[in-house]
């Protein structure tokens, strides 16, 4: 095929998406940060998987094959023509962290979301972003009713390397999700300079 | 949809009609029982971007395209979108949108964006512009 680029074309390639996850335990309000500063209404896409029959269903020790339906949330910002933000909420179950793989490819960052009543819940999230060296930052859903905690205390109890940011947030609150992205951002920005830098020298 | 389901669940042994029934055109008739997209052997991201291609043919005229091709390029007509805004606006799993965008790659009706590869990270201007956008917001 001749390839003939007129401006429009060049202006597309130049498009730029970029992805942020937001993760955390089960109800912790993943879709609800994503809804309070997504532009559109968080839009459901879903994954059709086939997955060896799990142990509930098992047909007299046959191994079947049943498809299993995921669905992933996601919202989108958009700061200018051409470059838009997406943020995914990330599976909570367990059984899906393959599909983790898939959606950190190439992501700016990850906020895990946490909730102080039930810290463990996080503990996997934090454990992988680590592990794949994706910078993530922990913002604290503050619920109604649950005692306060600092920063400092929730980052000792989830034994955080240092200097990963904890934010303290209201995931309904569109402001405070606000606050929790760009907290991100500038980490992701510094953990990249640090990265070159240790790679020059 | 989580009517029906309310419904239905409370008439145990009572038919399956509408979405309970499922979808009524499986997904593997849509992609003509691949699963993976053609020869191209391209993984779209999720935030891929596809775009319309200006010189594009005409793909009512192809008769090898399915209604759901046509859906997501008139889903491209109106504005750029990524492969997951396409999965959820034509309602169809992800792994069937990946397969018909090969098609339509394949067929010069559409371009899509390279994502960013892994473990890359856009220059800091961007970043810059991105806080200073969040912060505007």
């Amino acid at each position: 095929m001749v390839s003939e680029h007129s401006d429009a074309t060049n202006a597309e390639t130049a498009a730029l998406a970029l992805k942020i996850l937001v993760a955390g335990g089960f109800g912790v309000g993943k879709t609800t940060l994503v809804g309070a500063v997504s532009e559109i209404r968080p839009l459901r896409t879903e994954e059709l998987l086939s997955e060896a029959g799990q142990s509930v269903d098992d047909t007299d020790g046959v191994d079947e094959k049943v498809t299993t339906t995921v669905a992933m949330d996601f919202g989108r910002i958009t700061i200018r023509s051409g470059l838009s933000l997406y943020l995914f909420g990330t599976p909570g179950q367990d059984r899906f962290w393959f599909l983790w793989d898939e959606l950190s490819q190439g992501a700016l960052g990850a906020v895990v979301l946490a909730d102080t009543r039930r810290l463990e819940d996080c503990f996997p999230a934090v454990d992988y972003f680590e592990h794949r060296r994706i910078p993530f930052v922990v913002a604290v859903n503050c619920f109604v009713g649950a005692r306060p905690y600092g920063g400092d205390e929730v980052s000792r109890a989830l034994d955080l390397d240092r200097g990963t940011p904890v934010v303290l947030c209201d995931a309904r609150d569109r402001d405070s999700g606000k606050e929790v992205l760009i907290r991100l951002v500038e980490y992701a920005g510094r953990m990249h300079t640090a990265r070159l830098l240790d790679s020059v020298s | 949809m989580s009517e029906d389901r309310a419904g239905t669940s409370e008439q145990l042994g009572s038919q399956w009609y509408d979405h309970e029934a499922g979808p009524l055109v499986r997904p593997y008739a849509m992609t003509g029982g691949r699963t993976k997209p053609g020869p191209t052997g391209v993984r779209f991201d999720l935030i891929a971007l596809v775009s319309l291609d200006a010189g594009a043919p005409d793909v009512g005229d192809d008769s090898s395209l399915g209604p759901e091709h046509l859906a997501l390029t008139e889903l491209c007509r109106v504005e750029t979108q990524s492969v997951a805004e396409l999965a959820a606006g034509a309602d169809l799993p992800v792994g069937v949108v990946r397969v018909l965008l090969g098609d339509l790659l394949e067929l010069g009706c559409v371009t899509v964006s390279r994502p960013v590869p892994p473990a890359q990270l856009p220059d800091e201007r961007i970043l810059r512009e991105v806080i200073e956008g969040l912060r505007a917001l």
